[in-house]
């Protein structure tokens, strides 16, 4: 025979402000644990979207980022003469030079300053990156000091408004448009001319050079060949591999970060649920010995106390949840130490992340609800009801 | 008057023993936590903090990933109001895999060992280092992770810079001040340049960083002008600021995370504040038909009220006080687990205040709604009342 959950539910409603405070502090827990798992889904996503599958990228042996690589004109062309580098409609190979460097902007509001990534890139650089739209003016022209910002620059930094111009390599660089690359890397970067930016940083070598492949299935090959080639000394990655690589450091810092947050957390809320469900036992202890004389089994009293924890931190649980979904409206804007320059990217709520906040807050709620409900399924019918 | 509050205050904190210990438990962890995290914010700060005043650091005006030509040193150093020039070059290598990471630099050593008297070396360890071209210094903590012992030859894989790099191992020094980094490692610059030359023909002769040692700390920003305006509108421009605003300058880049951890480590106050609002809601409900005979019996009702303040008042005392004397172990055990990743990790004073103000907090705002309830309510709904 089971305790109708009615019982469960009124008990609640009876101890409105005890109710409020226990599922309010397990929500802040919960808020902090999907937050921290937001954030972390949010810059994987955001490094995993930035490349396509169909690309690789070529940088130095052993350089780990672009801004640290180098490859010469003669090691490029060679890369770009490799037969698996798609055409385009006019026959042009669909690889693109690209120059990376690394210039400190002011950020807006605080005028910190941070570092921001600047791609030399072309025609090619574009086709092959089709997520790239100019959103406000217009592209670079081609041979120009001429520059359009990524949308989170555009954003987050101090006069990179269209019209105005970025002083760097002893030119002004004027910012003719704005780009969206959807939810990636590019938004946080400033592109202009390779060969420009070539002559502006005086430098004898692209940082990277990536091209699309005509069968990009083959891959595997592809790599191998240009791995054999024994002039070469660069090393080639899928563009996405490329940048997922670019967030294992970070990425297992927030999950660490998270994991330590949410445990200590987490010991508190139970604390909390425990007082709590403790009290409503001693409170009830008349009810409960009623209870067992109508003839409820022990395990339904202890069921039905379990019950009321679960349900409490489920409500904790939900509440947490619905101002972490509003925090996907935000984004984060902080530098990637292993690039060392500054990434933006926003919270992201994922179903699995749902799943395992709820998850989260039953657990703190089966733990803090336990020991009363095995304290009040334990209760001898007679003392109870004397007790009352 | 004030010693028979006390006294039953603290009564009515041990009646419900069970209750009084797991809020007390609940106050620790909180309190403890939020020493913590107040403690890892402290420790970005630190290489801000240890920074020397009369230390300036110029380095390229587009960002740090550009250098400058070393031909600056000698410009630099004829400038007004420096004492001495030595520069510094980021290395970025890999020690066995990537996840060994600590910095390296390759730095001028003669000029640049005298300008951090911070790192104590051993004098004869020092003269090795200075004539071993091979030769590295290491930091104790560094030599501790990794078990080195001079002598030791230590292979590290060029990222910026290609190659495989075998240094002997010449010294460890030793921090001055506790909050001296005991986390780096240096070499000879010298090194460096030659195997750039040797690889990139057009390049080296360059570093990333000059430190400039001044005569007086008050000169820092017309020295820094007097530097930068010599290079203004040349092929690398300079920026020189304090060591501390560079070091600084650091943290600001990554001021998201810092920020994070900061409201976070509020929210745990918050979250305790829940739990121990709640215990004193419940006591207080528990007790209403006796707040009411002391009513009754002719006591204030703002006795009534001071009663159950001084409850929570104690147990956040003793609660906050647990807390504070834990975060110094629960500090050490960190230091040890975070190795490597904060080169200092001390708890500084103002953390303890904070903490304290903290647990005071949670006091008041917990007793507040109960004490309010239970100083307005009449006498005959008090003795009513049931539990």
């Amino acid at each position: 025979m089971k305790i109708p959950l009615t019982y469960v539910w009124r008990n609640m409603v009876k101890r409105r402000l005890t109710t409020t405070l226990t599922a309010g502090g397990m929500a802040l827990v919960v808020f902090v644990f999907a937050t921290v798992l937001m954030m972390r889904a949010g810059l994987e996503q955001t490094l995993a979207d930035t490349g396509s599958p169909a690309n690789i990228v070529a940088i130095r042996k052993g350089a780990q980022t672009e801004v640290q690589s180098g490859v010469y004109r003669a090691d490029a062309a060679i890369i770009e003469s490799d037969p698996n580098v798609a055409l385009d409609g006019k026959g042009q190979r669909l690889a693109s030079r690209e120059v990376d460097v690394l210039i400190s902007l002011p950020r807006r509001g605080s005028g910190q300053k941070s570092n921001v990534v600047v791609r030399g890139t072309g025609a090619a650089g574009l086709a092959i990156r089709p997520q790239v739209h100019v959103i406000a003016g217009r592209l670079f022209r081609p041979g120009s000091s001429e520059v359009m910002v990524g949308r989170s620059i555009a954003e987050g930094f101090a006069g990179v408004q269209i019209g105005s111009t970025l002083r760097f390599g002893r030119r002004d660089w004027l910012v003719v448009g704005e780009f969206d690359a959807g939810r990636t890397g590019f938004n946080s970067e400033v592109w202009g001319d390779t060969e420009q930016m070539m002559q502006a940083f005086r430098r004898i070598s692209y940082s990277a050079v990536v091209f699309r492949m005509q069968e990009p299935d083959s891959y595997v090959a592809t790599i191998a060949r240009l791995d054999g080639d024994q002039r070469l000394s660069a090393e080639y990655k899928r563009e996405t591999q490329f940048y997922a690589d670019q967030s294992k450091a970070m990425s297992t810092f927030i999950g660490w970060l998270g994991i330590a947050l949410s445990i200590v957390f987490s010991l508190g809320a139970i604390i909390g649920a425990m007082i709590t469900m403790y009290a409503a036992v001693s409170n009830r202890v008349g009810e409960i010995g009623a209870l067992r004389a109508l003839g409820f089994p022990r395990r339904s009293v202890m069921t039905a106390f379990l019950a009321e924890s679960l349900a409490l931190s489920l409500v904790g649980g939900v509440a947490g949840l619905v101002p972490a979904s509003f925090m996907q409206l935000l984004s984060v804007s902080t530098m990637n130490f292993q690039t060392f320059s500054e990434l933006a990217f926003s919270f992201t709520l994922t179903p699995g992340i749902v799943l395992a906040s709820l998850i989260f807050a039953l657990v703190m709620g089966l733990v803090g609800g336990f020991l009363p409900a095995v304290r009040a399924s334990r209760m001898k019918i007679v003392d109870a009801l004397r007790a009352a | 008057m004030l010693g028979f509050l006390i006294n039953m205050a603290l009564k009515n904190a041990l009646r419900h023993r069970l209750r009084a210990c797991l809020t007390l438990a609940g106050l620790t962890i909180a309190i403890l936590a939020f020493g913590l995290l107040s403690t890892v914010v402290t420790a970005w700060y630190a290489g801000a903090d240890a920074a020397s005043d009369k230390r300036l650091v110029t380095r390229s005006a587009i960002s740090l990933a550009f250098s400058l030509p070393i031909s600056y040193a000698e410009q630099i150093r004829a400038v007004d109001g420096v004492t001495s020039v030595a520069w510094a070059n980021w290395f970025g290598g890999v020690y066995i895999n990537e996840r060994n990471f600590f910095p390296q630099f390759g730095v001028s050593a003669a000029s640049y060992l005298p300008l951090y008297p911070e790192f104590v070396l051993d004098e004869a360890q020092k003269a090795t280092f200075l004539r071993d071209r091979q030769g590295c210094v290491a930091g104790r903590k560094l030599a501790a992770r990794y078990g080195w012992k001079v002598g030791d030859t230590i292979p590290i894989r060029g990222s910026i810079y290609p190659g495989t790099y075998n240094f002997v191992l010449r010294g460890i020094y030793t921090g001055r001040d506790a909050d001296t980094n005991e986390e780096q490692f240096f070499f000879h610059w010298e090194l460096l340049n030659e195997r750039i030359k040797k690889i990139y023909p057009k390049r080296g002769d360059s570093t990333g960083v000059f430190v400039v040692g001044i005569k007086d700390a008050g000169d820092a920003a017309l020295v820094s002008q007097r530097i930068d305006a010599m290079y203004h509108n040349s092929v690398a421009e300079t920026l020189t600021e304090t060591e501390k605003s560079f070091q600084l300058g650091f943290v600001a880049m990554l001021s998201t995370v810092v920020l994070a951890i900061q409201v976070v480590s509020y929210v745990v106050i918050v979250i305790i504040m829940a739990v121990m609002a709640n215990t004193m809601a419940m006591a207080a409900r528990e007790r209403t038909s006796e707040y009411a005979t002391l009513k009754a019996l002719g006591f204030a009702p703002s006795i009534v009220g001071w009663l159950i303040l001084l409850e929570s008042v104690l147990l956040c005392v003793v609660g906050g006080a647990l807390g504070i004397a834990a975060t110094f172990p629960a500090v050490w055990v960190f230091r040890h687990l975070l190795d490597g990743i904060f080169p200092t990790f001390n708890v500084a004073t103002g953390t303890l205040w904070q903490q304290a103000a903290g647990a005071l907090v949670i006091s008041l705002v917990a007793a507040a709604v109960p004490m309010w309830q239970s100083m307005r309510v009449r006498i005959v709904d008090g003795l009513r009342a049931v539990g």
